[in-house]
């Protein structure tokens, strides 16, 4: 970490970095989506996505060091539940890149990255609050802004409310 | 697993000096004590909930609960307007609401691909850092009240009062602003409002240094804050830390000047981070200066604001606004340096329908906090209780 | 001045209609007068005033003219609050801990000479009793929090009589300098000692060069056992919600709040009448301008020594609203590091001063 220094904004292209990830990992994530709001990728292959979050982290190339934002997103259509994590490597090249995972909708799975960028853990707790996706191998999987014992995952699309919470009424 | 652990960056270091490191009797078998501290306390900032184990003094393990003041801003967004969610991020956060509002907008209109006039830009710059001001007025006299001198308080709060009157006279509201429009502005600022900013900031400039040096020159208050809490620059990082908090583990990062949106580039300012010979670097105490420190910038950008805004001519704050907000089908992830740090919103849009299908918000507060668990191992509990101070957690933020 | 020594105190003792002994009550009851008195007048309202002029604003101002009567709104609003005791709560501990704190700090007024005629108890021991009975507000405040089950409570009560018992040592060696100086333990004599013509300078801070540092640690190590700021970790609001007194309401709390401020104006006393000639007036007679004996009286003396005590605890309330609060260690390191030790300095110091230096 360079202190002090003003950090390089130069950002390289998000395209070199994925070039680099997808010579690693070649066929476990999917084309590269240059759009100009959000260029991103999608990881097929959701059993790899610690190794690659791991390896976009350390590669003296990629250093994607901080995790920006990561949101769970449902994606009915597909019956999919996914994340997308928007990544940055902040202070060392500047670039950025969002990654997108997917798992089943009923009882599916996604590897946790709580391990590998500490934002992470609490990310994913909410996104397991919000839409009911299991991150596998999270050191505290636990609702956290909704109580414990609500029923039900609010972010999902077809989400019905429950009736009472505890003799409250719920629905006004 | 395992090997993720390892491979885990970094490791906190023990925040404590070697030399004030507290005996505990060695032979004297004591029982831990769960210690419940809020959501109800007065230096949690709100309804933050800290789970603390307790042995004396020390609190071995701190566990954060969040959640009392959620109220569905994600779920919300998914059933209004893009426009109409504007004065719902205004209740994140609700001591810097432009700041929120800023940062919304800021995606939706990369999402929209909109020109914003020049002036608007100016406006919404020096409208931004006055209340970036007023929240870190904030945060320095509740921190200042979290260490036991509530004098500073109340110096911040008769400052915060005339950038509050003026926002007020601007916006029409003190706190909840709903000023900074998807494409543009409410209102043009009021005549005169420009010279009533710089008499502020002539008015300000020297209590701003009087307030500081009532806290930095402080032995007592050096003397609480100085290596408590230290975090040391990779681990900030990992946890996603941004803003004062990363700057004050002397990371010069402030997206803008390293990610610049609307008229930053053009401007001319410092990102001041701690040099370490007031201060360990990362501890509480850096935290408190880059806060002190970034007051006179944000005074700093307002006066060149000033100085180069354009005149009123056929000037519509609302000329840009969109009749309808309805973006194509894409993503953006759109930020914004708020006062506490990095405020992100990933909006996801069908392309159909008015409404967001997906909105996140990337709370700073939320971020900075998740790193309470492993600051407060180890530490007293007053220390506990500085460092949630220089955390400079807004509650309405964390839980949305 | 020696004949007239204690004459009302003496009279109205002496004063037993129908073998009722009436006037030891009215010398118990005039302290109680005073301290609810001062407390209502100079310690609630004139503390508000203090520290909202010192924060840059107004204070209480809308009942009465400049707000005079509110701290009578308040008590009055106290008086009819529901007197709560928690259900988990040892009621016994609970309900004698704030009487047994006020105790504590109001006998130690039976030997504050208020005035060269009224004192309560002319004890020849009075200093000596003045610091041992504060150490009975310890057991009241243990009682306090450890009577209201709640960890908060426990929390300010443990960290209370920590501070209190380790801040006597500092402070009884202070004290001892002044006994040093004056030779005796009888707080009268003590005063008549430093009476003179030449006013101030007859007062012991005056008197030795030395004396000034028993008389900083002194008031160092007294805001320590009132719980004053900088060392009111005890009722640290933002750490502990309020201390040791989180569950009290109504009188309770009130009596506690009196017994606080008792407390100030005793030690404020105490440091005035050991090292400030307590109810001796500090003008001095200037040629034929006669100061002094112009200001010496009993009623001069009630004056002045109430005037000394005020001004120490507008010190007290102007150092509580100017520094933040020290952590509990460093409070500890305070005492036992830096003050107990240079108390015994300035004990030997002023040992040797007193037996060389004439």
């Amino acid at each position: 970490m360079e202190e002090g220094k003003v950090l390089s904004n130069a950002a390289q292209e998000s395209g070199a970095a994925y070039a680099v990830i997808h010579e690693k990992f070649g066929e476990a994530i999917s084309a590269f989506d240059d759009n100009a709001t959000m260029p991103f990728f999608e990881v097929l292959d959701t059993a790899l996505w610690t190794d690659i979050a791991l390896f976009m982290r350390d590669h003296p190339k990629l250093k994607f060091n901080y995790m920006a934002c990561l949101s769970g997103v449902d994606y009915p259509e597909e019956g999919k539940l996914g994340l997308v994590a928007n990544l940055e490597s902040l202070g060392v090249f500047g670039h950025k890149l969002a990654v997108k995972v997917k798992c089943p909708r009923e009882g599916g799975s996604i590897p946790s990255v709580a391990g590998v960028w500490h934002t992470a853990n609490w990310h994913e707790r909410e996104a397991y609050d919000m839409l009911g996706m299991l991150f596998e191998g999270h050191p505290d999987m636990r609702r956290i802004l909704c109580p414990d014992d609500w029923e039900g995952w609010p972010l999902r699309k077809d989400y019905k409310v429950q009736e009472s919470y505890h003799g409250i009424k719920v629905p006004y | 697993m395992q090997e993720l652990e390892m491979a885990g960056q970094g490791s906190l270091r023990l925040s404590r000096k070697s030399d004030t490191i507290v005996v505990l009797e060695k032979d004297l078998s004591t029982e831990q004590m769960v210690l419940s501290m809020g959501p109800q306390h007065p230096s949690t900032h709100g309804v933050l909930r800290l789970e603390c184990l307790t042995d004396g003094e020390v609190v071995t393990e701190a566990e954060p609960y969040l959640g009392y003041l959620h109220r569905c801003f994600e779920k919300h967004c998914e059933h209004v307007d893009y426009p109409a969610i504007v004065p719902y991020t205004d209740r994140m956060d609700y001591l810097a609401g432009i700041n929120s509002e800023m940062a919304y907008c800021i995606a939706v209109e990369k999402l929209l691909d909109l020109e914003i006039p020049r002036r608007v830009e100016f406006i919404r710059v020096i409208v931004s850092e006055l209340n970036r001001i007023a929240s870190h007025l904030v945060a320095i006299g509740t921190y200042a009240i979290d260490l036991g001198a509530f004098t500073p308080f109340l110096f911040c709060f008769r400052d915060r009062e005339h950038i509050l009157n003026m926002l007020e006279w601007a916006t029409g509201a003190r706190m909840l602003y709903n000023y900074i429009w998807v494409g543009g502005l409410a209102y043009d600022v009021p005549a005169g409002f420009n010279e009533r900013v710089l008499e502020f900031v002539n008015y300000f400039r020297p209590k701003a240094l009087e307030l500081q040096q009532l806290l930095t020159e402080n032995e007592i208050f050096v003397k609480r804050t100085k290596g408590i809490g230290i975090m040391p620059a990779d681990v900030a990082i990992n946890y996603g830390w941004s803003g004062p908090m990363l700057r004050g583990s002397g990371v010069q990062w402030d997206i803008r000047r390293n990610d610049p949106y609307s008229i930053y580039p053009e401007l001319d300012f410092a990102v001041p981070v701690p040099d370490g010979k007031l201060s360990v670097v990362g501890d509480c105490l850096s935290r408190h200066l880059v806060r002190a420190l970034e007051i006179e910038e944000s005074l700093k950008i307002i006066e060149q604001c000033i100085d180069k805004m354009p005149g009123t001519q056929g000037f519509d704050p609302r000329s840009a606004v969109p009749k309808r907000v309805r973006p194509k089908a894409g993503e953006v992830y759109g930020r914004a340096e708020n006062p506490r740090g990095e405020l992100g919103f990933y909006i996801q849009s069908d392309g159909k329908s008015t409404s967001p299908l997906r909105c996140k918000a990337r709370s700073s507060c939320f971020v900075n906090l998740s790193a309470m668990k492993d600051l407060s191992r180890g530490q007293l509990i007053p220390d506990l209780v500085a460092i949630i101070g220089s955390l400079d957690i807004v509650l309405g933020e964390v839980d949305r | 001045m020696g004949n007239s020594l204690n004459a009302w105190s003496d009279a109205l003792a002496g004063f037993q209609p129908a073998g009722l002994p009436l006037g030891l009550l009215i010398i118990a009851a005039i302290p109680l007068v005073f301290i609810a008195l001062y407390a209502l007048t100079y310690g609630v309202y004139g503390e508000r005033k203090i520290s909202a002029f010192m924060q840059d604003r107004l204070g209480p101002m809308e009942v009465g003219k400049w707000g005079i009567l509110q701290t009578l709104a308040d008590i009055l609003k106290l008086l009819q609050k529901e007197d709560i005791v928690p259900t988990s709560a040892d009621k016994f501990l609970f309900v004698i801990g704030p009487g047994v704190l006020f105790v504590g700090s109001f006998l130690a007024f039976a030997v504050l000479p208020f005035s060269p005629a009224f004192i309560g108890a002319n004890l020849n021991v009075g200093l000596f009793f003045a610091i041992g009975i504060v150490a009975l507000e310890v057991v009241g405040i243990l009682a306090a929090g450890w009577g209201s089950n709640n960890k908060w409570s426990l929390y300010g009560a443990v960290r209370s009589v920590a501070q209190i018992v380790s801040y006597e040592i500092p402070a009884a060696i202070a004290l001892l300098c002044g006994a040093m100086m004056a030779g005796t333990l009888d707080m009268q004599q003590i005063n008549i000692l430093q009476s003179g013509t030449y006013g101030f300078a007859h007062f012991f801070l005056f008197q030795s060069p030395i004396a000034w540092l028993p008389f900083l640690i002194y008031f160092i190590a007294s805001l320590a056992e009132v719980n004053r700021a900088p060392f009111d970790i005890p009722e640290a609001e933002s750490e502990l919600v309020a201390g040791y007194f989180t569950e009290y309401s109504g009188m309770k709390f009130a009596v506690i709040f009196l017994a606080e401020y008792g407390s100030m104006f005793m030690v404020s006393a105490i440091i005035s009448i050991v090292f400030l000639g307590g109810w001796n007036s500090p003008l001095p007679n200037i040629g034929p301008i006669a100061l002094n004996d112009m200001t010496t009286g009993p009623v001069w003396g009630a004056f002045w020594i109430i005037s000394k005590g005020f001004f120490f605890i507008f010190v007290q309330m102007w150092l509580r609203w100017t520094l933040p609060r020290l952590r509990v260690d460093q409070l500890m390191y305070v005492c036992w590091k830096v003050l107990t030790p240079f108390a015994f300095v300035s004990f030997v110091l002023t040992a040797i001063w007193e037996i060389y230096v004439p």
